[in-house]
């Protein structure tokens, strides 16, 4: 397999095109909501325009809280796109800590340059992303909704209580 | 003996031919090399443009036997670097087609179109003494600009309306990528001060009547900013006879090297404009409550200047000139009709600017339906194909075309029909690769 069919794996372009999450609508991207336990990021990459406004849910399990969605709203490149949808079906019924660590885990596998292997335990389809290490000018277009995930996680877990 | 028709004839002597093409590149060591396993095809000059050996050895040869300090010092060295240092400001002077005090140097346009922004922003504010005044802005001004313009034409003039108080306007343009003249005869009017636009779109690849909008401009009062970084290095052309106030360029664009660009100004209003950089090299006498400023070109050139950059400019613009502008600019006009021509017959392929058979640069701009700009760069540099993705500093032109990015193929002396035919191809599979081929538009 090429690099570049590597990065483009045909799970990686089906997230592409059917963007799982993808159902936050312009007005909801623009207006902060305010209630607990949610959060909402917008990221932007300015050197190519990609654009992620990304909303993320807590919800009450018992005495812990859970990811009860994250929904967004965004345009770009298929690795953004992609990953934004991946995340987004990740992301469901983890929890704080649980999300926590995926991104952490996923950030510290695409700036590895392509020198670690992903855990597919904590990513479940994000290792298929795994490949964009090896471009370090796509690695942001990747990053972008995990980025924006952290900070709607922070936001949610901060008011949630 | 070969038979060639007149017609013919006259077409080679306007335009470089395939062959010379192939001797040309020979001059460009970067260009001979492999990437992803395929030979490269660099179809990113409008972004920066690759240097030709002489270019190379002027800077190095620069550095071998003549740096110096210049405009200082009387020793052997300082007036071997002055002079080239100088030499080099009249030869490129004379590319433009501007007298040598009339070229300051700058680090690249962006740099120049600032030097100019503040220069009337510092005439705008405190006491402005003497000829200064004339270039002072504020409400009730207006600084008109086009919708296609870089931002590096846009934000200081979006700056410097903020600091006085001015109004900035643009001209639209058409559907076609075409300035809108009836609208700019609206929008010039005796209230505006300066027209700032491009001779050249970097991604409609227009090229700008320059002498219908410099009459309304005249006809206004207005100063007219030229940004010439898209035409000083494809186009043949005399800055005197556009009769622009000003213009601005890059040297990386032209066959030099990055850190040098210059601004052309009319002797008297350069010398009557207010400093921008001030400091050491650019004054007569200085106290320590004030000083008084050299004219121009050294008004505008404080602190140490990028001298070898100069003279590899230099030696760029006679490499230019050598080879023939009319003739570059023939080969860049077939090259981007070649472009458009290809490209808008591949299924889903939308190219911006103007339509096949329409005069533009020699380069084309499109979007592929379903397939984001940034993916399509990837699928071309993975067969050695290098263009430029993205809104390629131009905001709102691509709001105004409805689109975020596109991919940019940009063409430059150097570039065959064979590397044109070569990215055809490649665009032509981008749509089946990502498995978007058939459905509709993008998005
Ligand atoms: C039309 C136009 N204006 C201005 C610029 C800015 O040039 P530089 O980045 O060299 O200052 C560019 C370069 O992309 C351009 O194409």
């Amino acid at each position: 397999m090429s690099a570049l069919d590597a990065m483009y794996q045909q799970l990686i372009l089906e997230h592409a095109k059917s963007r799982s999450g993808a159902d936050l609508t312009a007005d909801e991207a623009t207006s902060m909501p305010d209630q607990p336990g949610v959060g909402q990021c917008h990221q932007l990459n300015p050197v190519c325009g990609d654009e992620i406004t990304l909303r993320l849910e807590l919800e009450a399990a018992g005495s812990q809280s859970t990811v009860k969605g994250i929904h967004w709203h965004g345009d770009g490149c298929a690795i953004s796109m992609a990953s934004a949808s991946i995340l987004s079906e990740l992301s469901e019924g983890a929890s704080p800590d649980e999300l926590g660590e995926m991104i952490g885990h996923f950030r510290e596998l695409m700036r590895s340059r392509g020198r670690l292997e992903p855990d597919d335990e904590i990513l479940g389809d994000a290792a298929a992303l795994a490949g964009v290490a090896k471009y370090p000018a796509r690695v942001k277009c990747a990053m972008l909704a995990w980025v924006a995930a952290e900070d709607a996680l922070r936001q949610a877990v901060a008011t949630g209580r | 003996m070969v038979m060639v028709s007149t017609s013919a004839t006259a077409a080679t002597q306007v335009a470089l031919s395939d062959v010379e093409v192939l001797r040309i590149r020979n001059d460009f060591p970067v260009l001979d090399q492999e990437v992803n396993g395929r030979p490269l095809v660099y179809l990113d000059s409008g972004a920066t443009s690759q240097n030709p050996r002489s270019v190379l050895e002027a800077e190095q040869e620069f550095y071998e036997l003549r740096n110096a300090a210049v405009h200082r010092g009387a020793h052997h060295l300082a007036v071997q670097a002055t002079d080239a240092f100088e030499d080099a400001r009249a030869t490129v002077a004379g590319f433009v087609g501007a007298a040598e005090d009339e070229l300051v140097w700058t680090a690249n346009a962006t740099a120049g179109l600032n030097l100019l922004a503040y220069s009337f922003s510092n005439a705008s504010v405190g006491t402005v003494r003497g000829d200064a005044a004339r270039f002072a802005l504020g409400p009730g001004d207006e600084v008109v600009v086009t919708e296609m313009e870089h931002h590096a034409n846009l934000i200081p003039w979006q700056e410097l309306c903020r600091r006085t108080g001015a109004t900035l306007k643009f001209i639209p343009i058409d559907d076609d990528g075409a300035l809108r003249l009836e609208e700019a005869a609206r929008l010039i009017t005796e209230r505006t001060r300066i027209l700032a636009f491009t001779h050249a779109s970097n991604v409609l690849g227009t090229i700008n009547p320059v002498a219908e909008l410099v009459a309304l401009a005249r006809a206004a009062g207005a100063l007219v900013v030229l940004d010439a970084c898209q035409s000083v290095p494809h186009l043949p052309l005399d800055f005197k006879a556009l009769d622009v106030d000003f213009a601005v360029f890059s040297g990386h664009k032209m066959l030099a090297p990055t850190g040098i660009g210059g601004v052309y100004g009319r002797r008297e209003l350069l010398n009557a404009m207010p400093p921008f950089l001030t400091g050491g090299s650019m004054i007569t006498t200085v106290t320590m409550e004030k000083a008084e400023y050299l004219p121009a070109p050294q008004r505008f050139e404080a602190g140490t200047q990028p001298i070898s950059q100069a003279v590899a400019l230099a030696a760029a613009a006679n490499y230019l000139h050598e080879t023939g502008m009319e003739r570059v600019a023939g080969w860049e006009a077939s090259l981007g009709q070649r472009l458009v021509t290809g490209l808008s017959a591949i299924d889903g392929i939308r190219v911006v600017g103007p339509a096949a058979g329409v005069e533009r640069l020699g380069l084309a701009a499109f979007d592929v339906a379903g397939v984001h700009a940034h993916d399509v760069g990837q699928y071309l540099d993975s067969v050695g194909i290098a263009v430029r993705v993205g809104h390629h500093c131009a905001q709102p032109l691509h709001r105004r075309l409805g689109l975020t990015a596109t991919t940019r193929a940009s063409t430059y002396l150097y570039n065959t029909t064979e590397e044109v035919d070569l990215l055809l191809e490649a665009v032509a599979q981008v749509r089946p690769y990502f498995g978007v081929a058939g459905s509709g538009a993008s998005k």
